[in-house]
């Protein structure tokens, strides 16, 4: 064990418990940061914690965002909306939103205009990634949102201050990166559910606190000594936002996958390596998020086709198949799906596609789906 | 209740409109046929630089116009459906999916036949969707793609930064150069000029026409008509057929005026239309209001591609930092949701309407995401009376003739049956005066 079993109910507690906690021990200001990818450097720079938000999970009852946003609207923006009605975001002294999708852009105005005393402030991610221009203008965005985070903080931002953020989140990324290739080299050693609740742990502490916990993993996962079970090995994508209960996470595993890769919680790990330092911070994050970030489904980046990308993980982790675990109504994630499922055809790569919600309940169905895909692949390998 | 009779909804606009888009697709399908060697380049409708193209002589293409046009001649569905079977979701957005459709039917639509791309132009204006969809098309059609990232307004003035048009005209100067590539020849800033200065004409006669729906009556239908001038606005801005368009539209908009005329019998009720209209039933949905003697008299639909009412007029002694500010702030779609319920909240007090009615299309999340809260704002806080509909605006399967019919019925019975009140209690209060 990696001691992750104590975080289970931490992660999903919408208390909030190790921010609260935090917060009591410091008096420091919260800053709640929306998927996909925040600039969390930037409130860390201001002495303020930033944390993941992703919805109420299946903690929460819809009562009044339902009726804001229609049925065909994902669930995140809603239960998002709603922890916002139910005072479980009052512990957050502004909130962060990007240009990831249109649900996610919207729902930033109406935060912004039923809760008027906690700012959204909003990010614009860039898009031409082959523009000359574009690392210097996603500096500037980046520096005109450490203003708008330094009005909340009451004091600017300092360059010195940013480098030792970018450092101390560069720390656990770098933590994060070893276990995600300790996963993929011997998956039998580190569950997923146990690697995302600590993915997810992260975007819930000061990264000062959290990388002891990833440490310890690292350490104990290396110490073990487990048997490989009769798996598949599995490369997942398509659950880049809203996040699938850690349940059916461990229904995927319990019928028959190692996890080899994945693309949960991806905008808190999206750096390949290390930022470069040294220079201008700004310029340093801009760049490495420009240059050098994984492939997020909200970045387009025209020069390096997603699908190829899925293509090349499978390779790269030796994984038998694909399975497509996206949010229901998540339009980034179907759109795609569609690229996936050509490119994975095009290359005789098996794959399964399947939907959840974060307030899903039952598992059975999708774990039945899961054993008949994994059955029918054992089976091919056996008579082959 | 009292419902008005049958209307045909034609004018001289309506005929000439068809002629110039027939034109349109014509050169279009000249290309794709091989008749013509002109260049083509894909983009999209919400702010664009197709000033640019125009002053290279490269054709724009645009595949939602294309998209829309097979909704209207009821042929989306079964493109729709082909998307599906490669993988595209039933929440994908359908404009995409009837696109994605018609390329694998090899382009030919009944309109005109759709050319490959010589340029794949994504000029991302807020709408994250485009960015998929022209990526898609890259894979598909192996033509060469460009992104042209426009930073979404997200300041509190509601202003862009000095950063972002700096950003966005070193990007149309890039874009200028990509442009010289593939066409081989020089831009002629002079030109450029002249098509920029092309687009502020049309732009200006655009505002004038709109301001006329302040008369009552007004002289058009301000979503069912203005669609109808979209078409050329978009599809031929920068060119003086697009000026001379607006002219003759002008002309005959005021004549009305003039008349005392508009678009039925009698205006009843003056309502502002937000959401995109359910082009595969245009006409049916248009008689459920025109049953009631409703008239819109604003849309926040007309104004996806520019929004030219407020004073937004392109610069000709500025080609590219005009062109950027009208991609970047003078449209719908870059500006947020709350900049939008100001729009709104502006054409209900300056053309004086009665009602709000808000489309709600399930494709477009651009527009509809959080138009509960918009509903909940105007009817809450500003007293205005909503209605809050859904549909699609390509997708026939999202279309419910008899539930709609229900909903605007009861929505106007209600208002009627408030103006009664109204008229009984202002009487009342006359007779408590005198
Ligand atoms: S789950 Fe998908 S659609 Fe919903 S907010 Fe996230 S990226 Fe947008
Ligand atoms: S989501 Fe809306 S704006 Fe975007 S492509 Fe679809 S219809 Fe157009």
């Amino acid at each position: 064990m990696t001691g992750w079993e104590q975080y289970r109910d931490v992660i999903e507690d919408r208390e909030f418990p190790t921010v609260r906690d935090w917060r009591e021990r410091t008096g420091g200001k919260v800053i709640g940061c929306f998927p996909v990818y925040a600039p969390v450097e930037l409130p860390y720079a201001l002495g303020m914690l930033p944390v993941g938000i992703f919805g109420g999970g299946n903690r929460i009852e819809l009562a009044h965002a339902d009726s804001r946003f229609q049925s065909f609207i994902c669930s995140i923006v809603k239960s998002t909306l709603e922890l916002g009605f139910i005072g479980k975001l009052d512990l957050f002294d502004g909130l962060l939103f990007h240009s990831i999708c249109d649900p996610a852009r919207n729902l930033a105005s109406v935060m912004q205009r039923n809760f008027a005393e906690r700012p959204a402030i909003y990010v614009h991610l860039p898009q031409n990634m082959t523009s000359p221009s574009v690392v210097p203008w996603f500096a500037s965005e980046l520096r005109r949102v450490g203003e708008a985070l330094g009005a909340v903080a009451g004091r600017p931002i300092r360059d010195v201050d940013m480098a030792r953020a970018i450092g101390a989140y560069e720390v656990v990324r770098g933590l994060l990166r070893h276990l995600y290739a300790l996963r993929t080299e011997a998956p039998e050693r580190i569950s997923t559910a146990e690697l995302y609740t600590l993915a997810r742990l992260v975007t819930l502490m000061d990264p000062a606190e959290s990388a002891p916990i990833l440490r310890d993993a690292i350490e104990r996962s290396q110490q073990r000594q487990e048997r490989p079970k009769d798996r598949i090995r599995v490369v997942l994508v398509g659950s880049f936002c809203e996040q699938p209960p850690l349940e059916l996470i461990e229904s995927l595993e319990s019928a028959g996958c190692y996890l080899v890769d994945d693309d949960f919680l991806q905008g808190w790990r999206w750096a390949r390596r290390a930022v470069a330092g040294g220079g201008d911070p700004y310029e340093a994050l801009a760049r490495a998020y420009v240059e050098d970030s994984v492939h997020l489904s909200t970045k387009h980046d025209l020069r390096r086709p997603r699908a190829q990308a899925l293509i090349e993980s499978v390779k790269s982790s030796r994984a038998d198949a694909v399975i497509f675990l996206g949010a229901k109504f998540c339009e980034p994630g179907l759109f795609d799906y569609a690229l996936y499922r050509r490119a994975l055809e095009e290359h005789g790569i098996p794959h399964l596609f399947l939907e959840f919600e974060e307030k899903m309940w039952l598992y059975d169905r999708v774990r039945g789906e899961v054993e008949t895909f994994v059955e029918s692949m054992l089976f091919t390998e056996a008579t082959a | 209740m009292s419902v008005a009779p049958a209307v045909r909804y034609q004018g001289t606009i309506h005929e000439l409109q068809k002629e110039l888009m027939t034109r349109y697709y014509g050169e279009l399908t000249d290309i794709a046929e091989g008749r013509s060697d002109a260049k083509n380049a894909h983009l999209l409708i919400a702010g664009n630089p197709v000033e640019i193209l125009r002053a290279f002589d490269i054709l724009p293409v645009y595949p939602e116009v294309n998209a829309l046009q097979l909704a209207v001649r009821k042929v989306s569905l079964p493109l729709i459906q082909k998307a599906e079977e490669f993988g595209y979701a039933t929440d994908n957005c359908a404009y995409v999916k009837a696109d994605i459709g018609l390329f694998h039917a090899g382009g030919v639509a009944p309109f005109g036949t759709v050319p490959k791309a010589d340029l794949l132009l994504c000029n991302y204006v807020g709408c994250n969707v485009y960015l998929n969809w022209f990526e898609h098309l890259a894979e598909l059609t192996g033509s060469p793609a460009v992104n042209i990232d426009i930073p979404f307004i997200r300041t509190q003035g509601g202003e862009p930064t000095a950063d972002d048009i700096r950003y966005v005209v070193a990007q149309l100067e890039e874009l200028i150069a990509l442009l010289e590539r593939i066409t081989g020849k020089r831009l002629d800033r002079e030109k450029l000029r002249r098509t920029v200065d092309l687009s502020a004409q049309a732009g200006e006669l655009w505002a004038k026409i709109k301001d006329l729906t302040k008369q009552r009556p007004a002289p058009y239908d301000a979503y069912f008509d203005s669609v109808t001038m979209m078409a050329p606005l978009y599809c031929l801005r920068g060119t003086e057929e697009c000026v001379s368009f607006f002219q003759t539209a002008y002309a005959e908009m005021s004549a009305k005026v003039a008349r005392g005329e508009g678009p039925l019998a009698q205006e009843r009720f003056r309502i502002v239309i937000e959401g995109p209209p359910p082009w595969p039933f245009l006409r049916a949905f248009r008689d459920l209001f025109t049953r009631w003697g409703a008239v819109a008299v604003a849309s926040t639909y007309s104004t996806v591609g520019g929004l030219w009412e407020f004073g937004f007029r392109h610069d000709p002694a500025k080609p590219l930092e005009s062109i950027a500010r009208h991609m970047l702030a003078e449209n719908l779609c870059n500006r947020t949701m709350l900049q939008r319920y100001d729009q709104i909240q502006r054409y209900a007090r300056d053309w004086n309407a009665d009602a709000l009615v808000i489309h709600s299309v399930k494709s477009c999340r651009l527009f509809s995401a959080g138009q509960g809260d918009m509903r909940e704002h105007f009817v809450h806080d500003l007293d205005l009376p909503t209605l809050l509909i859904e549909s699609d605006l390509e997708d026939p399967r999202y279309f419910s003739h008899a539930q709609l019919r229900n909903r605007i019925d009861a929505f106007f019975e209600a208002l009627e049956q408030r103006r009664v009140t109204a008229a009984a209690d202002a009487a009342d209060a006359a007779g408590v005066a005198s």
